[in-house]
């Protein structure tokens, strides 16, 4: 027999023996060892073994069988065949013969490698993995904030079907666009066009009112909105319904608000008063709206129906449908099946059909303005949508792109720079029998791993930057841990960035001839520094626009800060009056204050110092132009209000108890003079109304203030009339004594409030303080822009020092002849610098430019605006030039001081 | 020269693989029998095969499938030989023990050698 056939019959004999378990190979019959080890070792044992062993050990049961019997045997079996149940079996044998590479096991390798390269050149790896951490976190941080500003009003479900209705109005030519409307509008619109609407509701402005509930008294930001507002806004409801408007005196606070009045007690069903005036019944709660709405501080809501029967002004605007008071917001949802711009066109004309013929002049515009833009889309100019925050989120987007870019950038630097020391282990890679994409495959997988430790480390910046970063850009990001959209473009982020920092070294590093390299006959020419110096000339352009921007950003606010206010804003304190308790208390309050010597002034004001509340129109005068609209701020004051504010008086006199004809008083300022066309103003008389008019009033100007700024510091101040009034008031002024602490006499102002006023809280704002806080939007823009901008020159400075040491590394050898023939250390050290400093030099001439451009474009916005001076610019090629100099010149100079003797001796 | 440490039961094994390799039956079963012979101690399957794999590992044997046979169920042993690596180690360790007992047993040689 031949061994193959011999094979065949015994296994036909073993599958006989295993299938019957009777079989014979000697006539007699086999006893069959017990079945349960065996089938305990099938689960046990590693398969390459199992054959080996259950071999085994059925061989020895048959010898031990006929040795001591098949009892003892079985119980043999039970002992050897447990001795195998041990983990060493269960693994399988590695076969040592040849090795069997998976696909894993190359990239185990080009990650060991990538492990070893990274461990050896720690310095690299730590410019290259930090900086690419940094560049990423920046990236990220922006795209955390454009997400946030994207989802701006997202909270609300009918976010696409939710808009303002919005008015232009032409006025001396100009077209401006206001959100105020008339209050006859809203019937006008559910009567003639309500099948567009699926809900509507009129509200007033925010402000902040007093709440009360038994002793406690809170002042917290809420308003008046229309019943269906809760609807509109689809709040959600934490108690109530949202239907809890629907009484006249009834109010929904927010879960918060309802907190602080209430503490655990139930609230529903409560009376609590507002603003001194009403007492009304909470009717529901609702959860905070996120930080990230337009609503966000909207603390309570109370009903429309209120704010029309506690305010007189407003009744009557309803009643005798009053379409020139432009005092009110109206807020819409849209039936279902209609367009946003459909809408808006059809309602155009909604004002004009009604207003009376002597008002068409402004041809009235409605429109609606959809929720969609109203954070990022608010800008308008002359009717035209003109952007607005959209600007910003735009440039930090680019910003952010480029930061990240600058990242890249020093990765592939490095890495490319670097190359000639990978060279040989390329070359043998090939003639080992790489092929090219495996090589491509190996530069990717290493780009891979420093991305994704970079990745990690970004996180880590990006947890301990967050509080600092919301800060900083008035936010309330949280981090997305748990939101897989998060995770996915993160993971889209390694890829690219991957692929984008890998991709130069992986083509480029591939690409060497391995018999060259190997011959060492294989030079990196300077073709191959080219990219890195293009790249390099990029990063400084980047970070050179970024400073100089930076400088013209705070500059204009420097420039804008210290405009001339026309008033002294120091020590100045506004009061709010928040409820009917605060009126008819100005002799007693001024009595106490001057006695306790506090104060050295005290007035009432309409306004409060920064800001105008209400223009007005409908004046005459000699010599006026028929054809001018009067629109003037109009800011009603007691007595004492100039001396309080510290007017500046360019002509005429101030208010004075001495003439009781100051009741019919005016004091304007410069600009309105130059509106009026006036050459005398002091002594003219001007009517509000019709000239024949008798129910008109007539006031006579008696001084000329110099303009006060109230409104925007970047426009120009608008024509302004001051006249006396002591009920039509808002706010009162202090000045305070100079001659005390400020939170000593805050606290007995407070004391002295307290005893007249027991039924408000107290509180009170510094007008130094508001004006400050005019700027906030564009010192934001401003720190971070300078954050960036640091960053950014960071970046470049770190990629740069790399470099640095890189080249210094390369030409050791060349220093070293250079000494030995006798260079002197300046001139190694220029020698070196050189370079980097011409490149330096043309990324200022690139970005002086483009910085130019963009702003002057930003600048063109502030009516109000600094100078691009040269120096700017001159300055900020200079501090880069100097930074450059610093950083290069630590590896230089070093290279420059080394012992010849040493950099030579290696040969 | 460094070499593997061996250690005395897996040095047995190697030298019974050794032996039974001349009649083709050096595989766990026969070792294990042949090992109980020779020494009398009381040895296990399992521990002839972990000392098996030890001595594989450390290349010291190697080892490749047999034929079936009937009274293993039709099953393939493994079949082991030493392999040069094994066989120097055998040596020195023989070699070791008689400079010893050379030394041992003539101490004269101690100076001879030493000289």
């Amino acid at each position: 027999m031949t061994p193959p056939d011999r094979m065949v019959l015994f296994i036909k004999i073993a599958d006989a023996q295993e299938t019957r378990g009777i079989a014979s190979l000697h006539g007699k019959p086999m006893q069959q060892p017990p079945q349960l080890p065996d089938r305990l070792l099938r689960f046990f044992l590693a398969d390459d073994r199992l054959e080996e062993v259950l071999g085994d050990l059925h061989e020895e049961y048959r010898w031990q069988v006929n040795r001591v019997g098949e009892q003892r045997a079985r119980w043999q079996y039970w002992i050897d065949a447990l001795g195998f149940i041990k983990p060493q079996f269960s693994i399988r044998q590695e076969s040592n013969h040849y090795s069997n590479p998976s696909n894993t096991t190359m990239l185990r390798n080009y990650l060991k490698i990538a492990f070893r390269n990274l461990a050896r050149h720690k310095g690299y790896s730590a410019i290259n993995i930090g900086g690419l951490a940094v560049g990423m976190a920046v990236a990220m941080l922006i795209g955390l904030w454009i997400y946030d500003e994207l989802s701006y009003n997202t909270y609300h479900q009918h976010y696409n079907r939710i808009a303002q209705v919005m008015q232009h109005q032409t006025v001396n030519g100009h077209i401006s666009t206001q959100e105020s409307i008339p209050i006859p509008l809203d019937a006008e619109l559910r009567n003639k066009y309500g099948n567009n609407f699926k809900h509507l509701a009129l509200a007033a402005y925010p402000g902040n009112r007093i709440l009360s509930y038994g002793e406690k008294k809170l002042a917290r930001t809420g308003n008046y909105m229309g019943a269906d507002m809760p609807e509109i806004l689809s709040l959600a409801m934490l108690k109530g319904n949202r239907n809890g408007l629907k009484e006249t005196n009834s109010i929904l606070l927010s879960a918060s608000t309802a907190q602080a009045l209430f503490g655990d007690t139930d609230p529903i069903d409560k009376l609590i008063n507002i603003e001194g005036k009403a007492d009304v019944k909470v009717t529901g709660i609702y959860e905070d709206l996120p930080f990230n709405t337009e609503f966000h501080d909207l603390t309570f809501i109370a009903p429309w129906e209120l704010y029309v029967a506690t305010q007189p002004w407003v009744k009557q605007a309803l009643d005798k449908r009053v379409w020139g008071e432009n005092s009110f917001q109206l807020f819409v949802q849209l039936a279902d099946h209609t367009a946003i711009k459909t809408v808006s066109d059809r309602i155009l004309n909604a004002k004009l059909d009604n207003v009376p013929a002597e008002d068409k002049k402004y041809k009235s515009e409605i429109f609606l303005h959809p929720m969609s833009d109203w954070r990022l889309y608010s800008g308008w100019e002359e009717g035209v949508q003109t952007g607005g925050y959209i600007q910003y989120v735009r440039l930090f987007a680019i910003v952010g792109i480029f930061v990240l870019l600058l990242a890249c950038i020093n990765f592939m630097n490095l890495s490319t720079a670097r190359s000639e020391k990978r060279a040989k282990e390329v070359g043998i890679r090939k003639a080992v029998g790489s092929v090219r994409s495996q090589l491509v495959n190996q530069f990717f997988s290493e780009s891979f791993l420093v991305v994704v430790l970079a990745f990690v480390g970004a996180l880590l910046l990006i947890m301990g930057s967050l509080p600092w970063f919301n800060n900083l850009a008035n936010k309330q990001i949280t981090f997305p841990w748990s939101k897989l959209p998060f995770w996915l473009i993160s993971l889209g982020f390694i890829l690219i960035t991957g692929l984008l920092a890998g991709s130069y070294p992986a083509l480029y590093l591939s690409s060497f001839q391995p018999i060259k390299v190997l011959k060492g006959t294989f030079k990196v020419g300077g073709l191959a520094a080219m990219p890195r110096k293009v790249l390099i000339v990029v990063q400084f352009t980047v970070s050179i626009t970024l400073i100089i921007g930076t400088i013209i950003v705070y500059r204009q606010i420097q420039h804008t800060k210290n405009r001339p206010l026309g008033y002294d804003n120091n020590g100045v304190v506004m009061i709010p009056m928040l409820s009917p308790a605060f009126y008819g208390k100005y002799d007693v309050l001024k009595t106490d204050l001057k006695n306790a010597g506090v104060i050295q002034e005290i007035a009432e004001s309409s306004s409060p110092m920064t800001g105008v509340w209400s223009n007005t129109s409908g004046f005459n005068w000699q010599g006026k132009d028929p054809s001018l609209d009067t629109d003037f701020s109009t800011i009603w004051v007691t007595h004492d209000f100039g001396k309080t504010v510290g007017w500046q008086f360019k002509e005429g006199r101030d208010f004075s108890r001495a003439f009781s004809t100051d009741s019919s008083a005016m004091i304007i300022n410069e600009t309105a003079v130059k509106f009026m066309g006036l050459k005398h103003p002091v002594g003219t008389v001007v009517t509000w109304g019709e000239e024949n008019d008798s129910r008109a009033k007539k006031y006579t100007i008696i001084g000329v203030i110099k303009d006060v700024l109230a409104e925007s510091p970047y426009e120009p101040v608008k024509q302004a009339i001051y006249v006396m009034d002591y009920n039509n008031v808002n706010w009162i002024m202090l000045k305070l004594s100079s001659n005390r602490s400020v939170s000593q006499s805050i606290a007995t102002i407070e004391s002295v409030f307290k005893k007249h006023i027991p039924s408000a809280p107290f509180s009170y704002k510094f007008a130094y303080e508001e004006f400050g806080k005019k700027f906030a939007s564009e010192e934001r823009i401003g720190k971070l822009a300078g954050s960036f901008a640091v960053l950014a020159i960071f970046l470049s400075c770190l990629g740069l020092f790399g470099l640095a040491s890189f080249t210094a590394e390369q030409r050791t050898k060349e220093i070293g002849v250079r000494k030995v023939l006798g260079a002197s250390v300046l001139n190694l050290w220029s020698l070196l610098s050189k370079d980097f400093l011409m490149l330096v030099i043309i990324a200022c001439l690139i970005a002086s430019p483009i910085a130019y451009y963009y702003l002057s474009d930003w600048l063109n916005d502030y009516q109000y605006r600094t100078e691009i001076s040269w120096w700017v610019f001159a300055g900020s090629g200079v501090g880069a030039l100097i930074i450059t100099l610093v950083t290069v010149s630590f590896q230089t100079v070093k290279a420059a001081l080394v012992n010849p003797v040493k950099s030579l001796r290696s040969e | 020269m460094k070499r593997s440490y061996l250690g005395e039961f897996e040095e047995i094994v190697l030298l019974t693989v050794a032996v039974l390799e001349l009649q083709g039956q050096a595989y766990g079963v026969a070792i294990t029998h042949e090992i109980i012979e020779q020494t009398g101690r009381s040895v296990r399957l399992n521990q002839i095969h972990a000392a098996l794999d030890r001595l594989e590992e450390k290349g010291m044997v190697k080892s490749e499938m047999g034929e079936p046979t009937a009274e293993r169920g039709g099953r393939r042993k493994r079949l082991f030989t030493v392999t040069a690596y094994g066989r120097r180690t055998l040596q020195e360790i023989q070699e070791v023990r008689v400079s010893f007992w050379s030394r041992l047993l003539n101490p004269l040689n101690l100076t001879i050698i030493g000289g």
